[in-house]
């Protein structure tokens, strides 16, 4: 190697490592740090007759938005309230008795299940129990 | 006393060698000369955004707890708050609005030809950019409408293979739409995306001024640049004004209601008109195309139309010449009456 091409070549690196290492500190820095926050096993969500029939309400359940419906007969579910498609959050259409996403549309049965539209996956289901009168829900691995 | 100043800036800064070149400057005279006035109304509302978007800062206040409150201040205490709130979003609309109505214009008559490439490709990052002042502006009012198309407009960026989730929250500033993304939306749009557009705006007006207009040697008639053309640039400026203001007095930009975490999306939610006819292909696109997610599908769509637009100059004259301006032509209308039914579709459904 000549001597030229030689001191372009170090100069070339010396500047590549002088960029990067400007830019590395500026890319971890704009990446914030993970949250040390423990996740919940339970959540009670107070006492269970007080929950109206025929509606949804979203709950946190750790950083996790919880959608619980009351059907009209009475019966509970909790699920995930993140549409799977875009991450809108759903609502419970009592007119329909189904899950639906505002956003692009989708639907999903009480259970969960995509049933309609562009959402790829169900929707992750959680334990609700009436406990002492109280409404709790627990995650599906609690 | 004039003279006298012209004369110090003259033997300091060579002014009369710039006066000269700007007497000498022509516009070329032919049909589709109207087309030339809309980069000037680009540059116009550009600056109202500016002027507009620094009399807000006066009063916003950026976070999850203060962002809606300081809009809501700003549009029922502060008085003419709501002119410059309104005159800001409709002059942000009607900007991306002029730059699409100024580029297609440069694509039908063909202007981002050689030598133009990169003032086309500079074309393209400044309407990304104003793209982009639109999306990040739309989060800083927090309310319900904000905050799900934040959420769905960062979560496609999600979907990318491999680096989605690092971008995510790189964009997020967390996992979740928070204060958080807030903060990074708002350091974007008034601080970011400035520089980077008034630069890219000062590039793209140097190539301009360099190559001077397209169809120039074409042209059978030509007018002087001061003060014909200038004029009746001003005069339009003028008259675009008085229709934002028309827009803003009669149809005020609404607030809505506060964003809040844990509330469903509501129904009827879609995002601005420049974003209607990708949020229609998102819509329609089924759950799993080729065990590929729609959305990457229509991730893959737009990315390509994106390219294709962008390397326009480059790939175009590799077309065999016997037919290309047909070609052209109708690639040019049938995109547009794609997009246009897109976003008729996207806006009735």
């Amino acid at each position: 190697m000549k001597r030229r091409s030689f001191i372009n070549l170090l100069l070339g690196l010396g500047t590549a490592g002088g960029v990067g290492a400007g830019l590395f500190p500026i890319l971890r820095y704009l990446l914030p740090p993970e949250s040390a926050e423990a996740e919940p096993e339970t959540l009670s969500l107070g006492p269970a007759e007080q929950f109206p029939k025929g509606a949804g309400k979203i709950f946190k359940f750790g950083k996790h938005p919880v959608l619980v419906i009351r059907t009209k007969e009475g019966n509970f579910h909790a699920l995930a309230a993140t549409c799977t498609h875009l991450d809108c959050l759903v609502q419970y259409r009592d007119d329909l008795d189904m899950i639906w996403c505002a956003c692009h549309g989708g639907k999903y049965d009480l259970s969960g299940r995509n049933i309609s539209g562009p959402p790829p996956k169900p929707l992750a289901q959680y334990a609700v129990q009436v406990v002492a009168g109280n409404l709790v829900i627990a995650s599906a691995q609690a | 006393m004039i003279d006298l100043l012209r004369s110090w800036l003259d033997e300091r800064y060579q002014l009369n060698s710039f006066l000269e070149w700007a007497r000498h400057k022509t516009v070329p005279v032919h049909r589709w000369t109207v087309f030339y006035y809309t980069g000037g109304v680009c540059l116009f509302l550009f600056l109202v955004q500016i002027a507009t978007g620094i009399l807000l800062l006066m009063y916003y206040r950026v976070g999850a707890e203060s962002s809606y409150e300081s809009v809501r201040f700003i549009t029922s205490q502060v008085e003419y708050g709501w002119l410059m709130r309104s005159v800001h979003s409709w002059s942000a609309n009607l900007l991306i609005l002029f730059v699409l109505v100024h580029m297609l214009s440069i694509y039908f008559m063909r202007a981002y030809r050689s030598p133009r490439e990169l003032s086309w490709v500079s074309g393209c990052f400044l309407l990304g950019i104003m793209m982009a002042f639109g999306f990040s502006g739309y989060l800083l009012p927090w309310n319900e409408l904000a905050y799900f198309a934040t959420k769905v407009g960062t979560d496609i960026v999600g979907q990318l293979p491999i680096v989605g989730g690092w971008l995510l929250k790189l964009v997020r500033g967390g996992e979740e739409v928070t204060g958080a993304t807030l903060s990074r939306f708002f350091g974007l749009h008034v601080a970011i995306l400035p520089a980077a557009a008034s630069g890219l705006i000062g590039l793209h007006l140097l190539f301009v001024q360099v190559q001077g207009m397209s169809h120039g040697e074409d042209a059978k008639k030509h007018m002087p640049f001061f003060p014909n053309f200038v004029l009746r640039d001003l005069t339009l400026w003028l008259v675009v004004l008085n229709v934002i203001c028309v827009l803003a007095v009669f149809f005020p930009w609404e607030l809505g209601l506060k964003a809040d975490a844990l509330k469903s999306a509501p129904a009827g939610i879609k995002p601005e008109w420049y974003f209607l006819s990708q949020y229609q292909l998102l819509k329609v696109l089924p759950a799993k195309i080729l065990f590929i997610p729609g959305e990457l599908w229509g991730i893959g769509m737009f990315s390509a139309v994106g390219a294709l637009a962008l390397l326009l100059p480059f790939w175009e004259p590799r077309l065999p010449k016997s037919g290309r301006e047909r070609l052209l032509t109708i690639l040019g209308a049938g995109g547009l009456a794609a997009a246009a039914a897109l976003t008729l579709w996207g806006h009735l459904s």
